[in-house]
């Protein structure tokens, strides 16, 4: 790759070609400051907050759309161009709702940061805030357009990571509105709620629809029995909101701030997730072994779920009737557990801590989600929720002792963590679907083609003698190239190029998901997926099929997989959803 | 067939809104009622840019000039002219035309030379047999048998043509970054999206010589390497999107589009895209993009269209007027070109003339031409003997010229240099009645309504700066407003991402800079020197004056002037809404506006 030598304010550069000015001052110790831009991203070049001077151009350029030429000599900070990003930021700010304090943004909100930044202290422009009443309608995440800047980032998002098309910009000019294309509410939209709009959002315009207080208020019932779950991309992000590094590994903190928060009973998704594993893991052998319906394709992540439901649905046939490992651990609190405990299903209030805004959508997403005649799972935090209570609690988080799950649903194999990251459905599929098909164990779990950010991974995996094709697609966007894989050589008759298909809605898979701590980039990506895999390589047991209480809850309730039980409790059923309600 | 006279019907829009096609069509049916239909041919024409003396109609071979005519003179043209051969002196411009003297040597015509505008009001644009008949396709067969792609950018280089469309890029540079870009697919793109308030340039050259267009377009196909056009127009102009449409299908019937032109190995195709009539959608990237069918809005450059445009690909883009002067250079050489205009800027520039003007219109000038030349000779001067106060060139993007400049040659430089520029070619006449404040509130509204609201700068500065312009106007405006109005138009100048927010600022920047007085007056004073800004005019009554005749309480739309008959009248302040119509109405100068 070619280098491109040139300066910035002074001092001698060289990047490979290509670079932006942005990043070719962030590699000699130059912050500019941005707004709009995010390293996800193609740069939208909105703001211009991020002008620079270049010498021989008449106008400022934007650093995060302008790639440094050779020989380019930048300015990034002089008074002249300090006063017009001063200018650009007090007339942004003039259209922004000065209410901070009641803004679920204040602390991690980018704008504000500028602001402090810039010392300002007052605007100097006629403050213009258009009043538009919140749309709540997806019960998910919460469309606050007041608060909007009109970066873009979420439309970028929205259409060009996540290819759902569910946001637009509505208007022009100073009417310009962020808003669900057509301007239906976001509910009769064809989003399926993975919330890395909202994960994006530099301020308070897309956010999580709290439901703390239906949490706090069950834990105040004393008929109540509240028990909670964790899923496995959790306890790798929620360090973050207590300042530690990502990545850091808090399962036992965890436990431990849920218990002193007032839960009955501690679980984890992780368990449910060695569960999926021997319900999906067993109908992939049956289809494989049998002849049914391939490739089979993965049906743990809600939003992509909806996405198929309403963009894919001839692939419904395809789809994994094992329910998510949240509706599992739900469905097994309020029979299993709750026979054992002696609650009445009734009394039993499960919530669950989840990365994901779209697992709101997933408890109520349709009657089998309702297993015993309750709703599995009552409600579904993100992580972000549950470090707010965490921090309502009073806990000191970083000085908590690191503690157990109750292990009935709470002891977890290797296997189970990594469905935190992309290709660790897969991987733990393989652990197990390596022992169902030849009843011995791998001498290496590892499946290194599983790993990795990259967008589609393909590998052929060799089972003795018998060849297993896979395929592992995550952000959204990158699944349609799949499926048309499939499409074509179901219309040519030719065989399917893949047997096992594993789609996860966002971006690194649910480590990077819609409801986790902001500020996600591939590099807080990275060290999340680290945090899973040591997790996994502390683990004693890796695979799911090796998790005592797993083979225990079989003996006890369930009996094998695929059972009659198993189906009423742990599998479902799909159907098509109109992309456009109204 | 030879016909005896030739009835040439100027079928522009401006002709056509005012009655020309009822003419065109009353003309033919007296042909056939008078049995002559056989001895005059009639042909619908371009634009022959005396929009001011429109409907026009020119008769061939006598070169008689009709102006102002209406479907009730055809009869007696039929009559007069083409059966007896004697010109009908009351339609004449000039009364004293004599029969065969060339129309060019009436006062509007003189100091214009017609490059891009060759055709219009000369041919018919339906046929392209005419277009061919001057020349027409003949540059293109030039290139494709005889130049090679290398040559067409050394003589457009030669040449000097600028773009067109504002910016004033040179041509062949852009056309040389496209012809150097490696790409199997590149494509070229007429940017016909013109939106300056007042501007018909573009939608003239459309309407009047389409194939002029093509043939450049094509040309350009060649030289780069594109087998691909795109015209891109807006929706609202109808009639150019008939005649392109219309010259598209006939280009491609003689073989001039399409596979193999002229039978030679060069393809190449051009289809027409409609926009919807946003004004930043004339930003070529936002062009680009809604051509692919995504939101008009910017991106930024570089990368340049030329290099990565279209569906990512390299692209030429031009404008109208760009295009329709490429076969001229082609076939008349770049020496011939070059030898126009002035040291930096060739060739000539098409102006929409509006305003306080006698001559409204359509014009094309040699660059170098003053604005007096344009103003006084071609344009006849200020209206009812006003005062010159200032031109408008730039449209929105641009700034105001006062009278102390009137003598600058006009160039892309000399203009830019006094706080205007060129743009592309609208240019508004104003006079002591007008108010500079006004004026710069009207193109800020423009810019405002028309940003697309992707850049922060532009979508809230300009309403900013909107805001407080409507301030000032009012009487509520404070001198910090004027530094405040600087500060931003400074920030929107660096920070905008394209051209519309960069320049909408240029009329706060040029008439604060020029008309810092009137500011002032309108800030201080709370009075609106022009008597132009409705809430700083008051209307009274001059008792002593009025004899209560009771017309000004007549035509007063609100009611709110009452009085006794033959006693003075007296108006009520809290009701009057400023619209003047007593004033106009008043015969004994009884009413004071102040």
């Amino acid at each position: 790759m070619s280098m491109i030598e040139a300066e910035i304010n002074g001092i001698p550069v060289s990047v490979p070609a290509g670079t932006t000015i942005l990043d070719a001052a962030k590699a000699v110790g130059v912050k500019i400051p941005k707004l709009c831009y995010h390293s996800d991203l193609d740069a939208w070049a909105a703001c211009g907050i991020c002008v620079v001077k270049v010498e021989g151009s008449p106008k400022m350029l934007r650093a995060c759309a302008t790639a440094i030429g050779p020989g380019m000599k930048v300015i990034t900070h002089d008074p002249e161009v300090v006063e017009v990003r001063r200018t650009v930021l007090e007339l942004i700010l003039s259209t922004h709702p000065n209410d901070c304090l009641k803004c679920g943004r204040s602390g991690s909100c980018e704008l504000q940061d500028l602001a402090a930044d810039f010392g300002i202290r007052e605007i100097p422009f006629e403050e213009r805030v258009e009043r538009i009443t919140p749309d709540t309608s997806t019960g998910s995440i919460v469309l606050n357009p007041e608060k909007c800047v009109k970066c873009g980032r979420c439309v970028l998002v929205c259409q060009e990571m996540q290819g759902v098309y569910a946001l637009e910009f509505i208007g022009r000019g100073d009417g310009t509105r962020l808003a669900p294309a057509a301007d239906v509410t976001l509910n009769e939209s064809p989003c399926i709620k993975c919330g890395q709009c909202a994960a994006h959002c530099p301020v308070g315009a897309i956010y999580e629809n709290d439901q703390t207080r239906i949490v706090w208020d069950a834990i105040k019932k004393s008929e109540k029995h509240c028990v909670v779950q964790i899923a496995p991309a959790v306890r790798v992000a929620i360090g973050e909101a207590f300042d530690l590094e990502p990545g850091a590994l808090t399962t036992g903190k965890l436990y431990s701030a849920l218990r002193r928060i007032g839960f009955d009973a501690v679980f984890d998704t992780n368990f449910s997730a060695d569960l999926t594993i021997l319900e999906e893991g067993s109908e992939f052998v049956k289809r494989v072994t049998e002849g049914g319906v391939l490739p089979q394709i993965t049906s743990c992540c809600p939003a992509w779920t909806d996405y198929m439901e309403k963009y894919a649905n001839d692939f419904i046939p395809n789809f994994s009737t094992a329910k998510s490992p949240q509706q599992m651990l739900g469905a097994m609190a309020k029979s299993y557990y709750a026979e054992k405990a002696g609650v009445e299903t009734k009394d039993m209030f499960v919530a669950s801590i989840m990365p994901c805004t779209a697992k709101k959508f997933e408890v109520s997403r349709d009657d089998n989600m309702s297993s015993t005649g309750f709703q599995d799972v009552d409600v579904a935090l993100t992580t972000r929720e549950l470090a707010r209570m965490i921090k309502q609690a009073g806990i000191d988080f970083n000085s908590l002792p690191e503690e157990e799950a109750d292990h009935l649903l709470g002891d977890y194999s290797g296997a189970g963590t990594i469905f935190g990251v992309t290709g660790g459905v897969m991987e733990a599929a393989l652990r197990s679907a390596y022992y169902l098909i030849t009843k011995e164990d791998l001498a290496d779990v590892n499946f290194m083609e599983c790993r990795g950010l990259e967008g589609v991974k393909e590998a052929e995996i060799d089972i003795k003698g018998t060849k297993i094709r896979i395929a592992i697609a995550h952000q959204m966007g990158n699944i349609e190239a799949v499926l048309n894989r499939v499409r074509e050589a179901k219309e040519k008759g030719e065989e399917t190029p893949w047997h096992f298909i594993e789609v996860m809605a966002c971006r690194g898979g649910c480590i990077g998901g819609g409801g986790q701590p902001h500020g996600a980039t591939d590099e807080i990506r990275k060290a999340r997926t680290a945090g899973i895999y040591s997790d996994d390589e502390k683990s004693v047991q890796r695979c799911s099929h090796h998790n005592p209480m797993i083979t225990k809850i079989y003996e006890d309730y369930l009996g094998e997989p695929l059972s009659h039980k198993a189906h009423e409790l742990l599998h479902t059923g799909y159907h098509e959803r109109k992309i456009y309600k109204k | 067939m030879a016909y005896k006279n030739y009835i040439l019907v100027c079928a522009g829009t401006a002709c056509e809104s005012s009655k020309g096609i009822a003419l065109y069509e009353e003309l033919e049916k007296e042909l056939k009622a008078q049995g002559v239909e056989t001895e005059a041919q009639l042909v619908k024409t371009g634009c022959f840019g005396f929009c001011e003396q429109g409907p026009i109609v020119k008769i061939l071979p006598d070169e008689s000039f009709y102006v102002k005519v209406g479907p009730e003179h055809a009869k007696q043209i039929v009559s007069e002219h083409i059966i007896k051969g004697r010109q009908v002196t009351d339609l004449l411009y000039d009364k004293e035309q004599a029969a065969g003297s060339s129309h060019d040597n009436i006062a509007f015509y003189q100091k214009q030379q017609r490059i891009v505008l060759r055709n219009c009001g000369v041919i018919n644009p339906e046929y392209i047999d005419e277009y061919i008949a001057r020349d027409g396709y003949a540059a293109l067969e030039k290139v494709i048998f005889e130049m090679s792609a290398d040559e067409v950018i050394a003589e457009l280089k030669a040449s000097g043509l600028r773009g067109r469309g504002g910016a004033g890029f040179p041509t062949a540079i852009k056309w040389g970054f496209t012809k150097n870009a490696e790409s199997a697919q590149k494509y070229i793109v007429c940017n016909a999206d013109e939106g300056d308030p007042g501007a018909y340039m573009d939608r003239s050259t459309c309407e009047g010589d389409p194939h002029s267009v093509l043939e450049a377009m094509a040309i350009a196909g060649r030289t780069v390497g594109a087998n691909q056009g795109f015209i891109y127009i807006r929706a609202e102009y109808p009639l150019a999107i008939e005649r392109l449409e219309n010259a598209i299908a006939q280009a491609r019937e003689y073989g001039l589009l399409g596979d193999n032109i002229l039978g030679s190995d060069f393809s190449f195709d051009v289809e027409l895209r409609l926009g919807a009539g946003a004004f930043v959608c004339g930003e070529e990237t936002a062009l680009l993009a809604s051509i692919e069918g995504k939101r008009g809005m910017p991106i930024p450059r570089p990368p340049f269209p030329a290099v990565k445009g279209l569906w990512g690909k390299p692209t030429v883009i031009n404008n109208v007027e760009t295009w329709a002067n490429i076969p001229m250079i082609i076939l008349k050489g770049s020496a011939w070109f070059s030898s126009i205009g002035t040291a930096t800027t060739k060739g000539t520039k098409v102006f929409a003339l509006t305003g306080k003007i006698n001559n409204s219109g359509l014009i094309e000038v040699p660059m170098g031409t003053t604005l007096r030349e344009i103003i006084y000779d071609i344009g006849g001067g200020i209206r009812g003997g006003k005062k010159f106060k200032a031109a408008q060139t730039g449209g929105p993007s641009g700034g105001v010229i006062t009278e102390e400049f009137l003598d600058t040659p006009i160039d892309y430089e000399s203009l830019q240099s006094i706080g205007s520029m060129m743009g592309s070619g609208g240019m508004i006449v104003m006079d002591e009645d007008d108010c500079m404040i006004d004026v710069t509130k009207f193109y800020l509204e423009f810019t405002v309504d028309e940003s697309c609201g992707k850049c922060a700068p532009c979508r809230i500065g300009g309403r900013t700066n909107y805001n407080i312009l409507d301030k000032i106007s009012k009487g509520q405006g404070t001198v910090e407003d004027l530094d405040t109005l600087k500060t931003l138009a400074q920030a929107m100048r660096k920070a905008s991402l394209c051209g519309l927010g960069q320049t909408a600022p240029n009329p706060i920047m040029s008439t604060t800079h020029y008309f810092e007085d009137e500011y002032l007056a309108h800030i201080n004073d709370h009075t609106c020197p022009a008597g132009k800004c409705k809430k700083l005019i008051t209307y009274t009554i001059v008792e002593d004056k009025c004899i209560g005749c009771t017309a000004c309480a007549r035509v007063c739309p609100t009611s709110c002037i009452s009085g006794e008959v033959k006693k003075p009248h007296t108006i009520d302040q809290s009701k009057c809404i400023k619209c003047g119509q007593c004033f106009e109405k008043c015969k004994f100068d009884a009413i004071l506006k102040g």
